[in-house]
Parts: C-alpha cells; structure tokens; sequence
C-alpha cells in the first residue's frame, strides 16, 4: 500500500444519503480480473443518460468539479454490497478521500486498505462544506492526516477521529499482511491449540 | 465469571492477538470465495510470492456470474468466461476445494455452505461478500469483506478486526399465520432503517425467533447487512443441531454428539449485557413490500407508498421523491394497485428448498398473469434436484413459470438474468437499489409466498387471503 500523504483538493458535492456500492460502481465493472481502468464504471448510471450520453447535471460531470480529489456526502456512504471495486473506481477517477457524517463499515474498511481515506464528520460540519462548494467556484480543502485535521483557505477547520493503528499503517504505507505474518508464531501456536473441525480435511 | 453474549464467545476465543487501542487479530475458521471478488487477491499472492495458508479451511464456487440456462452450453459473455475460469485456475493452482460449474454442488455460496455441513456453531466465517452473514443463523460470528481481506485472509487464515459493538433484536410471542422469515426481516429493516446497526452485531432472540427454521433463520441473519449490521446470528439449539446430522462436513456417531454438546453452548448466557437493544412484537408483523429503492423504504401489503408532501424533513422528502421518481410510483397509491411484469424467485436470501415449496404452494393448480414473466432460480443443484424429486419442477412450469439452473441470476443481473429499463419486478432477492436488477429496473422485495402470489394476480395481492381463495 502507497503511504497516504497530506494533500490540498477540490471539492465535489455529492449531495445524496445511503449512496450504495452498486451505485458507485454497478455489476457489469465487477467483471474484470484486475483492479486498474475502473473509473471509468464510477457512478456510470448517474453519469449517463438513458440514450448513453454524458449527463451533464451529474455533480462529477460538471466542468468545476474536473479533477475534483475529495468527494463529501451524505450519511451512510459506501452501504450495500462488499464490492472493492467501489474504492478503487473512486481512486482510478482521481479522488483520495471521501467525507460523510457516516460510513458504512465494509466500505470503510475497503478504503482503509487502500491508502483511500474515508473522513467520518460531524452533520453540522458536512453541512458547511456543502454550503461552501456552493459559494465557491473551487473550493478547496487540505486533509492533515497527522494531525487529523480538514481545513478550507479561508480559516475554517474540522478535527476528525481515526483508529491510531489504522493512521500509523496509512501514514507509513504498511503491508498489512507482512504485518501479520509477523505474528506467525502466534498464529501457528492456535493452529495446534485449535484443530481443524472434524472431516475438513 | 460475568455472562457473556453469544458474540464475546466466539470472539474471545479466536484472538491470536491483542493490543490496547488496535485492532485484534481474529483466526478464521471457514473462508468462501467465488469468482467475482477474488481474482485480485489470488493475483496479490502470485505477485507476492505467497501460499493460501489454510487451504483445506477454504471453499470456493462460481455462483455470481453463471449462466442459468442450459450448463452443458459455453458460457457467451467473454468476460463472466474468464472469471469462472479464473476462479477455476487459481482453486488449481492453489489448492483450493472448487465446486464447479456443472458439478452437483455448486451454487449460491451462502447456500452451499450451510448445505454442506461447512458453516458450524462457533466459527469465524468469511467470505468477500456481505451477504456472509447468512451463516450466522448457525450461531457462528460471519461476516462480509473485501478483496484486500479476502488475500489477506488467504495468505494468513486471520484478519485485523476492531470489536463492534452489540446489538440484541428480540422478538417476542408468535409471528402471524402466513407471516414469513422474509416479511419479519423486511419489517425489522423499516423499523430501524438502512444505517440501524452499522458497527454491531446483531443477535436475533425471543420465542419468534427460536420457532423459525433453519432456512428461515439463514433468511433473517442474511439481510442483516441490509441494515449496516456486520453480522447478523441466532443462538444454536436443537433445531441447528438437527439440521446438521448427517450432513457432508459433519463428523457421525459418538464424534457428532460431542461435537453437538459443545454447539449447544453456543449462546448468550442469562443476563448477558448487549451494548442495544429493542424488542417487538410478533403478532406486529404483516407481510412486507417494498415501495422504494432501500430496503428499508418497506410497508405492509395493505399500506401505501407515502406521500412526500406530508414529510417534514427536507432531506428525508428529497429522498422520498427521489425513490417514488426512480420507480414510477405516485404518491398514495396502493401496494395492491401496483401491476409488475417480472417475477424472481431466487437469491441467497430465499431460494431454499422451503422458499420453494412455499412459492408452490401458492402457484399450484393456477396460471401467472399473461403479462408477467417469472422465473425460479434455485440456490443450488442440490435445491434443485430436491424440488424435482418433489414435483415442484412440474408445478412451476405448469403454472408458467420458468425453471432455471443455480446461481445468483437476477439478484443482482452479473448474468445474462436482466430487468430491461422500465420494468417492474417482484423479487425475492435482498436488494431494491437503483439499477440493481439491470438499468433502469424497479424491484420490489418480498417473501416468495408473495411473490408467487403477485405472478398469479399481476399485481401484489395479501397471500394471507389469497392462499384461501
Ligand atoms: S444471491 Fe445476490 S446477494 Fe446473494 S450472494 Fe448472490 S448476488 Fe450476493
């Protein structure tokens, strides 16, 4: 996993509760074998329209959000299915982080795993920048993973609260299987001390 | 020593390793793979240079992007090809156990497992999927994750886990006569909403509960991620222990009563403390529909859809208005004023040897509607082979309706199985998202009595009067 590094971005709104997987990115992008190209599948229904032209209404099609690097929602983003894919159409389209007043937790975990930061914020908070991406032509915001912050040009800042684990793995890139597998001998020692149930071999 | 929850059992005694403040590290017991979730992290442990670690707790099947018409045709689509066969080379090269397309045991993962003796009380149960908590019905800890966990499942047979909190669902009394799992699930998702349970883990007690089946307790633990929950379970008692004699993975004779002492521990001990909890009623349950494009946008068969002008909340009528827009309703009307034109009988949370018989039932001796198409996907060959034994083959295909091979098919469209824009389906499948059922489709869950039911009259009709009539 790449380290995860403090960055300055526009901000696209996407102004829906619930926004499911399937939505982010539908079925038929679930078929490919690697994890690269899937941008192209992000939103694909919202971004089209019926006759498969660009619907130009949809937020991420808008000229000002072009090269948009942080999206803000409403609650409950990334629910439904388990699909990784969701994360990585999100990264392949440019964005690095997503803020919402509430994640859904596969999806939180999926982002995590990715270098990908999922930004829980309070309502009132997700509420400003709403506000502020329609105030503002670009409006900007700078994610501090260290010191845990997301702040606009203008002064207002936000606290967010992370795992210290999962921040330290984000900030150093860690390879988290490489880290288990530091605790192998742990792992072996329950092996023998819980066998296999009975017949699976 | 104080009382612990089903769910601290299960999970104090698969810590390999733990810290103040991080994530444990969690042994897995059983891990199920299928083809669309775990191309990439086979291809991470190849370019690692990694072995599956457990292979023989690993158990693998096609089921999301097969065909379910004839087997012994190639598969047409070019790119669900290459995934079944990609599956089909990394179960080979790996060492993994497949069921394979075309063998007697393939189908729908959630249902083979349980089916096979593989899902066990007390387990840790995996798989890249969020439907996994199916299992939970079991009393086993079963939950859905990603590809990056899924490698790092095979690679080291445990995952970093934060511990979530729990949550009791108890349902007390007696659901009503022709009142299903399905409508009991459904109804709970409309009482505490899409997001109600996310970080917990849900158990489902009560004497509603206890009285459920096997298959009906897989229907309710499996749309517990409806609701955000990680995972959904049910206590282990006689009924688990019966269900699972005799099964493949299941050892026999005196291994098998010991075994079955040790399951029957697994259940919260009296005055255990759950983190929430609600009760509700049974008799409170009337069978579910949904109206909107979230499981939780639910109402009785009775009901109507809502009107969002009388919705004082913004955002909550915005989204109203989004829903009633996507799929054509107008506000008020009647659920029994509206006509469908597909019908699905399927998917992991209801297509069970019993989810059939009870579709049967109702669709015996009658014809489906001229202007509907409905189709029976059963959730496995085994399911599939049951029902013909019994007849039920006959019965749905007399009635009209199709009869197809074992897979996922129209719960989620990865297969040629597809709503075309516009139209309007009565599923038995999980989710009513947009667009979940093909482009532009609009899906309305309910439990198969239901579904069966709306096929015959095309439109939705209470199966409690008309069973009778
Ligand atoms: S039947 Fe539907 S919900 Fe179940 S595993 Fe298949 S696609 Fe997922």
């Amino acid at each position: 996993m790449q380290a995860f590094k403090n960055f300055t971005g526009t901000v696209a709104p996407l102004d829906r509760a619930n926004v499911d997987t399937d939505q982010i990115i539908p079925k038929q992008f679930l078929k490919a074998v690697v994890r690269t190209g899937l941008g192209k599948g992000l939103f694909f229904d919202w971004r089209r329209n019926p006759d498969g032209s660009d619907n130009k209404d949809f937020v991420i099609n808008k000229p000002r959000y072009q090269g948009a690097s942080i999206l803000v929602a409403r609650t409950n983003f990334g629910c439904g299915s388990s699909r990784e894919h969701a994360v990585w159409a999100l990264e392949d389209h440019g964005f690095r982080a997503v803020i919402a007043p509430q994640f859904a937790d596969i999806f939180h975990n999926n982002s995590l795993k990715n270098g990908f930061l999922p930004i829980t914020l309070k309502p009132d908070e997700v509420e400003h920048i709403f506000r502020a991406t329609g105030d503002y032509e670009s409006y900007r915001l700078t994610i501090d993973l260290e010191e845990q912050t997301v702040s606009d040009d203008f002064g207002w800042t936000a606290h967010f609260e992370i795992e210290p684990f999962q921040k330290k793995c984000l900030l150093e890139g860690l390879d988290d299987i490489a880290l288990t597998l530091a605790h192998d001998e742990k792992i072996v020692a329950y092996e023998k001390a819980h066998p296999l149930p009975h017949r699976f071999e | 020593m104080a009382p612990k929850t089903l769910f601290e059992k299960i999970w104090e005694t698969h810590i390999v390793h733990e810290k103040r403040h991080e994530p444990s590290l969690l042994y897995i017991d059983l891990h199920l793979v299928h083809e669309v979730t775990s191309p990439q992290a086979f291809e991470g442990l190849r370019h690692s240079g990694r072995k599956v670690r457990a292979p023989h707790r690993t158990f693998a099947t096609q089921d999301h992007n097969v065909p379910t018409t004839d087997r012994s045709k190639p598969i047409t689509d070019p790119d669900s090809k290459l995934q079944v066969e990609t599956l089909r080379r990394n179960c080979a090269e790996f060492n993994v156990k497949l069921y394979d397309l075309g063998s007697r045991d393939q189908g729908i993962i959630h249902v083979i497992g349980p089916q096979l003796g593989l899902t066990q009380p007390g387990m840790t149960i995996v798989c890249g999927d969020s439907h996994t908590a199916t299992h939970g019905a079991f009393a086993a800890l079963a939950f859905g994750i990603g590809t990056s966990e899924v490698e790092h499942v095979l690679a080291t047979q445990c995952l970093w886990e934060e511990r979530p909190q729990t949550f009791e669902i108890r349902i007390d009394g007696k659901l009503g006569a022709g009142i299903s799992a399905k409508d009991l699930i459904l109804g709970i998702i409309g009482r505490i909403k899409t997001d109600g349970a996310t970080g917990h883990v849900i158990e489902y007690r009560g004497s509603a509960i206890e009285a459920l089946s096997m298959e009906e307790r897989m229907t309710v633990c499996n749309m517990s991620i409806e609701a955000g929950a990680r995972a959904g379970m049910v206590a282990a008692d006689k009924t688990t222990v019966d269900y699972l004699r005799g099964r493949r993975y299941v050892p026999t004779g005196k291994d098998f009563d010991q075994l079955a002492e040790r399951w029957l521990q697994c259940r919260s001990d009296e005055g255990a403390k759950f983190d929430r909890s609600v009760v509700y009623d049974g008799p409170s349950f009337a069978p579910q529909v949904t109206w909107g494009t979230n499981p939780a946008m639910v109402t009785d068969v009775g009901g109507r859809v809502p009107n969002p002008a009388e919705i004082g909340d913004n955002q909550q009528r915005d989204t109203v208005e989004r829903a009633l827009a996507y799929m054509a309703l107008r506000p008020g009307t009647k659920i029994e004023d509206i006509k469908i034109d597909r019908v699905f009988i399927g998917s992991c949370t209801n297509s069970r040897i019993s989810d059939l018989k009870a579709a049967a039932e109702v669709v015996k001796g009658r014809h489906v509607a001229g202007t509907v198409h409905a189709m029976v996907v059963p959730g496995s060959q085994e399911v599939k082979l049951e029902a013909e034994t019994l007849g039920l083959d006959k019965i749905f295909l007399e009635a009209g309706f199709e009869w197809r091979e074992s897979g996922c098919s129209m719960c989620l469209a990865m297969n040629p199985d597809v709503l075309l824009p516009g139209e309007r389906c009565a599923s038995t499948s999980n989710r009513n998202f947009e667009g979940r059922q093909g482009k532009g489709g609009r899906t309305h869950l309910v439990s198969p009595a239901m579904a069966a039911a709306a096929a015959i009259a095309g439109h939705f009709v209470d199966v409690r009067e008309f069973a009778t009539r």
